[in-house]
């Protein structure tokens, strides 16, 4: 069986002239730091941070390091900041004009944050998948070239769409109706849509805040599997309320709760980092434990 | 214990239900009867005006003088009709981009404290009286244009369109305002997501999301210019004229019927049916444009839910 050039044999390895293999991160950030040797690369290093919304804190004492790609969930009670926490890995919370992030949000060795980082590219590097299915009002083609239109790009559309459709497993769904308008499609089919359209523009992160919340569990189940297969390629954060979800799909997992601080404001905090296995059955910390076998929260 | 009373009450509360009712259909009625007597008027009396004058010199003559004696009388209506649609014109030109840049700025980019202290300030300008609009245009800004360098009579058309312009940029801009502030955030954060520029957001997303509510206050601006009477009364002069001239004289229709009304005219003379022949075709150029407007915003309405 030897027929190198036969790519149905090849595993996937890194083409630069293939459209669908994403660029590496030191090619778009500038100054990233070369591929260390170690097994798993940190795409993020988070140390301290916290967030203020106006004159509250939303959640403070952040730290820890998300690998390239796994899939990371953020799980824990209502107002515990994990929705927060997630929007300030791609810049999200700058759209609220009240929010202040404090502490350090390091991607690839640059601070988010920093002075000279452009916020827009940022979220061309790290694409976000929201909790509610917001496909434009558009048809599904226009939905899924939006990004790759943003970034300037004219020619090999129809390739890039169907990729990235293909990438969503949409394809086979959607490929004799792509002039329609996006809003016909199923609750489900309309998250994957996001999850398409997000992949379009080529991200190294994808962010996705409750992507299922929404969803039926079939749908659900859909994304679930689609993850698996994405962090292949790519390195994932998902927020999500649904401790079986985190523990199906997830490599580590984040427990935030809700602390009281001494004037009884009510902060989000990280509790425990683990890998998942261990945060559901051996959790460090004894919150996490009572969350997770359901005695609370 | 017995069973509580579910039967229909003969009480206070039922008839009370019944007057609120009544008086609310009533309401509805008087603004239904109001349109059909303006509707019939119009047209009663419109009718026998073209019983006195040609259809086809009516709508295709140019010559427009109904109230001339004798052989000089014509009733060509093209040239009220063009100066109508022309000082229109140059009011859109001027509310339009004014108009959406407000609303747009407002909706999209002002901080909520600019939007608390400048939506108010913005919709005072709609309250302002137009014969206000009127005497600054005539007073102020024709000076203003004729010292910039301009050739124009003392009343002409192009100091009249321009503040006519301003005065339908609160209309324009209250509207398209609430049209795209209406467009879900979720729509924007999807946008943003992807690493798009706010201005890419803007005008790839929100905008086309909240172009159905920004045409109906395009529309809703361009019938105001298109009826505008006082402000043109005052400022433009009373004779229309088929000519692109800007500097001169441009009646449009509404002052003509406001001028004509309160001219020595008698009531069932051929003059005096010329107001209420103008009044009809004023309100069939007004009506078409809605149904135009209406056609477009089902067409291309974007529903996001």
């Amino acid at each position: 069986m030897s027929t190198p050039h036969d790519p149905s044999q090849t595993t996937p390895v890194a083409d630069p002239t293939d459209p669908r293999t994403p660029a590496p991160a030191s090619v778009r950030l500038a100054a990233a730091p070369a591929a260390a040797a170690a097994p798993k690369e940190m795409a993020y290093r988070l140390k301290d941070v916290e967030v203020h919304y106006g004159d509250v804190k939303a959640v403070q004492g952040v730290t820890f390091d998300l690998a390239q790609n796994e899939i990371t969930a953020f799980i824990g009670p209502s107002g515990c900041g994990k929705s927060t926490l997630i929007r300030c890995l791609n810049r999200m919370n700058d759209l609220v004009p009240s929010a202040r992030v404090g502490g350090q949000v390091l991607y690839h060795g640059q601070d988010l944050y920093g002075d000279d980082i452009d916020a827009v590219q940022v979220r061309k590097v790290i694409g976000m998948v929201f909790q509610k299915p917001n496909p434009f009002p558009k048809s599904i083609y226009d939905n899924i070239a939006f990004g790759p239109r943003v970034l300037g790009r004219k020619k090999g559309m129809d390739e890039i769409v169907e990729t990235a459709l293909r990438r969503a497993s949409l394809w086979d769904e959607v490929k004799d109706r792509l002039k329609t308008n996006a809003f016909g499609m199923s609750g489900g089919q309309q998250q994957r849509l996001c999850i398409a359209r997000a992949l379009a523009v080529e991200p190294d992160v994808i962010l996705m805040d409750e992507p299922c919340s929404a969803l039926d569990p079939i749908s659900t189940a859909a994304i679930e599997d689609l993850m698996l297969e994405l962090k292949e390629r790519y390195t994932i954060a998902i927020v999500t309320h649904n401790m079986q979800q985190a523990a199906r799909v997830s490599d580590r997992t984040a427990f935030f709760t809700v602390a009281k601080s001494d004037d009884g404001k009510r902060i989000g905090e990280l509790v425990e980092f683990n890998p998942t296995e261990k945060v559901f059955s051996n959790p460090d910390d004894e919150r996490t434990e009572q969350y997770v076998t359901g005695k609370f929260g | 214990m017995s069973a509580p009373t579910l039967t229909k009450a003969r009480t206070g509360r039922s008839v009370g239900e019944q007057a609120i009712r009544g008086l609310l259909a009533l309401a509805a009625l008087v603004s239904v009867l109001t349109t059909t007597g303006i509707v019939v008027t119009l047209l009663e009396e419109a009718v026998s005006f073209f019983r006195e004058v040609p259809f086809g010199d009516f709508f295709f003559g140019t010559k427009w003088t109904p109230l001339a004696g004798g052989e000089s009388q014509s009733f060509g209506v093209l040239p009220l009709i063009f100066s109508t649609l022309y000082l229109t014109f140059i009011g859109l030109l001027v509310a339009i981009p004014v108009g959406l840049g407000v609303g747009i700025y407002l909706a999209e980019y002002a901080s909520p404290r600019v939007r608390r202290v400048f939506k108010p300030v913005v919709e005072l300008l709609a309250g302002i009286p137009t014969i206000v609009f009127g005497f600054f245009a005539l007073t102020f800004f024709t000076p203003l244009l004729g010292d910039l360098g301009f050739e124009l009579r003392i009343f002409n058309g192009l100091s009249a369109g321009i503040i006519l312009g301003i005065l339908v940029v609160p209309t324009i801009a209250s509207v398209s305002e609430d049209a795209l502030s209406s467009v879900p955030q979720s729509l924007r954060e999807g946008a943003f997501g992807l690493g798009a520029a706010k201005w890419q957001v803007v005008v790839r997303v929100v905008f086309p999301a909240a172009l159905s509510g920004v045409v109906a206050g395009l529309v809703l601006g361009a019938s105001r210019a298109i009826g505008e009477t006082v402000l043109i009364l005052v400022a433009a002069g009373n004779s229309p004229n088929l000519s692109a001239n800007l500097g001169i004289e441009h009646q449009n229709m509404a002052a003509f019927i406001a001028n004509t009304a309160r001219a020595d005219i008698s009531a069932g003379s051929v003059a005096y049916g010329t107001i209420f022949a103008v009044g009809a075709t004023l309100f069939v150029i007004t009506f078409v444009l809605n149904l135009f407007a209406i056609r477009f915003v089902r067409r291309y309405r974007q529903v996001y839910e």
